[in-house]
């Protein structure tokens, strides 16, 4: 039996405030293609009296953390925060998804939930001159786990580091002294593991002096600005640094990139965290490039269904992906480029762009990708 | 003669309110000790009639010239035991109270600690009560005439009220039209009568009323004065013009919620998206129709902007319910092959005829699917609406070539100013807030104002109406009456100890303090002066005292506190909670 206490839980997230209106399931991506229906949870875990079951809950492994539930309810409840928290719950009582124990057995172990060796961390630098956090910057670089190991994210954090040292940033990067930041942790559940590497980071962060960091992922982003308790450090995505640099001419483009590019929204760069404006203008700053909206755009966004540790998850339902209704609303726009700047949803997309045979009509690149082009 | 205090003390049981946990007999005998006390009774209702003439009786046998009555808060009786001295013939501000109900046996348990604190504030008022001092209560004669400021349905039926009851009224509307927002609706509910039809008669007789001037394209730069005798500067297209008034009506309306706040409906990105004031427009129109095209798909969504946290209005809007349901079953009545889908939270058809009326809308037709939309996303020539049906448990994608968003009532954008100028309150969403919910729903805090329609919360034309005309009966008092007594509770000048420095006329919010220009010291204006004691505060020199709440007064008040007291038993040993800095 996977019994909660629900009274003591519907009162810690806050869900007596819930009114059944059903904004959280009607946006919700997954309610249309799972079980998923936020709504009804909350409400059976209203009506269940002290004991709620999560035993042959599923679905609550359906969730991508998205938060379009929270950010269109009228009542400030917070459906997506009590789904990780009855994952939480499960992986308490140590049922765990075997993909899901390789992935956190691997951050346990190696810092990374991709089961790489820690001593590679820094090899994707190898050939660039990058300056160690150290030996003192003004940034501090966290490039993340698939920049670090994954030959395709790799080529974004490659793009970085060029715009920025063209930009005339001073950063630095720990290389095999980082570690995965815990987002994926967290949303998979694992609060325990989450807490340990939050506090191993904000030591590390600390040590090196890091006033100023910025991220590749979206997802490491919004953890440290948001899940971290308050450290005092800056914490922005790549894209807010590279919009003021585009912003204030620090950062010359000199080639045109004649493209029609679509941007995808990630959504914790968007609907986590409001940041809707600056991958806009860094692409609109890149001469030649035509930016075309697709209609769900900004808050509007569709998940790619890669985050809340999806990346590692089937889900029960992983006929059609949401990556791939995606790519197909790009396509309808006519765009040579679907840009986003989030390394999830850079994968999940190229994927889908294979799935769909459309290669030859549809390129899926990270805004650094695009914007170094034009260096 | 040197004033020799005669201070009687009663202590009120307030059935058990105070007795279940304050030993009443020995707060009594206690106070009979205290200096200046020749009598101390006990009673279970002091406030009643009996209680009172207890009171009156000691005053005429035993020559009372203070009283102190222990009870409950002075917001609830002081009024009350006033007047009960008054008929005794002495003054009233010779009277003090004690709370020894809300500060004192509602909020601490049954035990010695309570009696004694009680024993404290009985104590520390019959120190005040020995230095009371006697105050003369002015009347000021009041300006017969009144001021509406906003020309909407609930302004133009105050100005109307007042102007017909013989007084002079001046109307001020800050748009270059009388008729606010009723002048954009079609049709009311649930009768279903043409605004226009009570609009235009109204607005017909505002504007020819002999004793009615409206300006319109006009607006209000400052307010001074106070009750009976308001000066409002007001700036018109010819210029500024001087006002002055009695009494003051504020009735100036709400604003439509921006439905671009929520951009997940795609309102003012898909023309498909419209609000109900759109509709009204279209429905005046006689044509249902977008770009010429008759819809046969239209959908209604509920509470946009209302109900909602996220977007700071927490607040229902009473009549967005009503409004959808008339406009649905419009659409239905002229387009009766369309499908009509409401989505709704809650339906509510509180009026009267209301649930009569919704029970003609759903016959008609029209659909009612409960479920607040999420989020509305084009696909091809029409707009779909995603939401969750939440009784069947199941998302739907509602397609629809007409969408039409129920925007609650919002706070007018210049609010803020209109409260700084004539200092009303707000509530927390932002609309003018009444002196009481209950009992005060038409007055401010600030006498001599008064609020009508929207501007205090929203409310559908007939409500807009019944304030109107209570706010208007409201006015009418001080203005039949005449007079007005003032505060008598006001600060005065040391003239001794003023510098004539400024910084009380600085502090002060009713313009009561101005320089002398021979004397070059402060004066207080005591028929503008509100007592509220910012200017004793700012003063740095000291000089400025206010009456009934002099420095002696709260020195004896403080000194009987903090322990020059001799208490009957000692008080348990209390630990402090640290100061939160």
């Amino acid at each position: 039996m996977l019994q909660i206490e629900s009274r003591q839980f519907s009162k810690e997230h806050g869900l007596f405030a819930c009114i059944q209106c059903g904004k959280c399931t009607g946006g919700c991506p997954m309610a249309l293609k799972t079980k998923l229906n936020p709504r009804m949870l909350i409400y059976r875990m209203l009506v269940a009296g002290d004991g709620f079951n999560l035993e042959g809950r599923e679905e609550l492994w359906d969730c991508t953390t998205c938060s379009t539930c929270y950010s269109r309810c009228p009542k400030q409840v917070n459906p997506m925060e009590a789904v990780i928290a009855l994952r939480s719950a499960i992986v308490e009582k140590g049922r765990v998804h075997p993909n899901v124990k390789t992935a956190l057995e691997s951050t346990f172990r190696h810092g990374n939930p991709l089961t790489m060796p820690r001593e590679d961390r820094g090899k994707w630098v190898e050939d660039l001159e990058v300056k160690r956090m150290a030996d003192g910057a003004e940034y501090l670089y966290f490039v993340g786990c698939s920049p670090s190991y994954d030959p395709r994210v790799q080529h974004v954090a490659r793009a970085i580091v060029r715009l920025f040292q063209q930009g005339g940033v001073d950063f630095g990067i720990l290389a095999e002294e980082e570690s995965c930041c815990g987002s994926e942790v967290r949303r998979l559940g694992e609060a325990g593991l989450f807490e340990m590497i939050a506090e191993e980071n904000q030591e590390l962060f600390k040590g090196v002096g890091a006033g100023k960091l910025f991220t590749t992922s979206p997802h490491c982003f919004n953890t440290f600005k948001n899940d971290y308790p308050g450290n005092g450090i800056q914490v922005q995505h790549y894209t807010q640094v590279l919009a003021g640099l585009v912003e204030q001419r620090a950062l010359e483009f000199s080639k045109k990139v004649e493209k029609t590019v679509t941007y995808h929204d990630p959504c914790y760069l968007g609907k986590h965290n409001n940041i809707f404006d600056e991958p806009r203008d860094v692409l609109r700053g890149i001469p030649g490039v035509k930016l075309v909206e697709m209609d769900r755009s900004r808050q509007k966004s569709l998940c790619c269904e890669g985050g809340g540790g999806r990346m590692w998850l089937e889900g029960t339902n992983p006929g059609t992906r949401l990556a791939q209704w995606r790519v197909q609303e790009a396509l309808d726009t006519g765009a040579d480029i679907l840009a986003t700047a989030c390394p999830f949803c850079l994968v999940t997309l190229d994927e889908a762009v294979k799935h769909l045979n459309a290669q030859d009509r549809l390129r899926v690149m990270d805004v650094a990708e695009i914007a170094v082009q034009a260096l | 003669m040197t004033f020799t205090p005669k201070i009687g003390v009663y202590v009120c049981h307030c059935g058990i309110n105070i007795a279940a946990t304050v030993d009443i007999k020995a707060v009594t005998e206690f106070s009979k000790e205290l200096p200046g006390v020749v009598v101390s009774r006990d009673y279970t209702y002091m406030c009643s009639d009996p209680g009172q003439a207890l009171i009156k009786k000691d005053i005429l046998e035993q020559g009372l010239n203070r009283v102190v009555v222990a009870s409950c808060s002075p917001r609830m009786h002081e009024p009350t035991f006033r007047a009960a001295v008054v008929d005794a013939g002495l003054n009233p501000y010779c009277f003090e109270m004690a709370n020894i109900r809300e500060q004192c046996a509602w909020v601490h348990s049954n035990e010695s600690a309570t009696t004694l604190k009680a024993m404290q504030l009985v104590a520390s008022s019959v120190a005040k009560a020995a230095y009371l001092e006697p105050l003369e209560i002015r009347q000021v004669a009041v300006v017969p005439a009144a001021l509406v400021i906003g020309g909407g349905m609930a302004g133009l039926q105050s100005a109307l009220d007042i102007a017909e009851a013989g007084f002079q009224v001046t109307l001020v509307e800050r748009s270059d039209r009388l008729g606010g927002h009723a002048a954009q609706l079609h049709r009311t509910f649930p009768t279903l009568q043409p605004v226009t039809e009570m609009l235009s008669p109204l607005i017909e007789q505002v504007s020819t009323h002999p004793r009615i001037r409206v300006m319109i394209g006009a607006q209000v730069d400052s307010v001074s004065g106070y009750v009976g005798n308001f000066r409002v500067q007001v700036q018109t297209g010819q210029g500024e013009v001087s006002i002055s008034a009695g009494a003051i009506i504020v009735a100036t309306g709400f604003e439509v919620f921006d439905a671009r706040k929520r951009p997940e409906l795609g309102y003012g990105s898909y023309p498909e998206v419209i609000t109900t004031l759109d509709f009204e427009r279209m429905a005046a129109s006689g044509q249902i129709s977008l770009n010429g095209r008759q819809p046969s798909r239209v959908a209604f969504i509920q509470c946009v902007g209302s109900r909602d946290r996220v977007v700071g209005n927490s607040y229902c809007s009473r009549v967005c319910c009503m409004v959808t349901a008339r406009q649905a079953q419009l659409v239905q009545q002229l387009l009766p092959q369309a499908q009509v889908n409401v989505f709704y939270m809650d339906v509510r058809a509180y009026g009267n005829g209301f649930e009569e009326f919704y029970d003609d809308v759903r016959e008609s037709g029209v659909i009612y699917r409960r479920g607040n939309p999420s989020e509305i996303v084009r696909r091809g020539d029409r707009v779909v609406v995603r939401a969750e049906d939440t009784l069947l448990g199941e998302s739907v994608e509602v397609e629809a070539d007409l969408v039409v968003l129920a925007v609650g009532m919002v706070p007018r954008l210049d609010a803020g100013d209109t409260a700084g100028l004539l200092k009303l309150s707000r509530s927390a969403d932002g609309f003018f807030l009444e002196a009481h919910p209950k009992l005060r729903p038409v007055d401010t805090a600030v006498a001599g104002v008064y609020l009508a329609g929207c501007c205090q919360g929203p409310k559908d034309i007939a409500e807009s109406i019944a304030q109107a005309r209570a706010a208007a009966s409201a006015a009418m008092i001080p203005l039949m009456r005449g007079q007005v007594q003032v505060e008598a509770a006001t600060s005065f000048i040391d003239e001794d100890l003023c510098a004539g420095c400024g910084q009380c006329a600085e502090v002060c919010a009713f313009t009561a303090l101005s320089l002398h220009p021979v004397r070059g010291v402060m004066t207080v204006n005591p028929v503008l002066c509100q007592g509220c004691g910012a200017c004793s505060v700012a003063c740095p020199s000291g000089a400025i005292n206010v009456h009934h709440f002099t420095f002696e007064q709260f020195m004896a008040q403080i000194g009987a506190l903090i322990g020059e007291l001799e208490l009957p038993v000692a008080l348990p040993d209390v630990e402090m909670a640290p100061v939160q800095g």
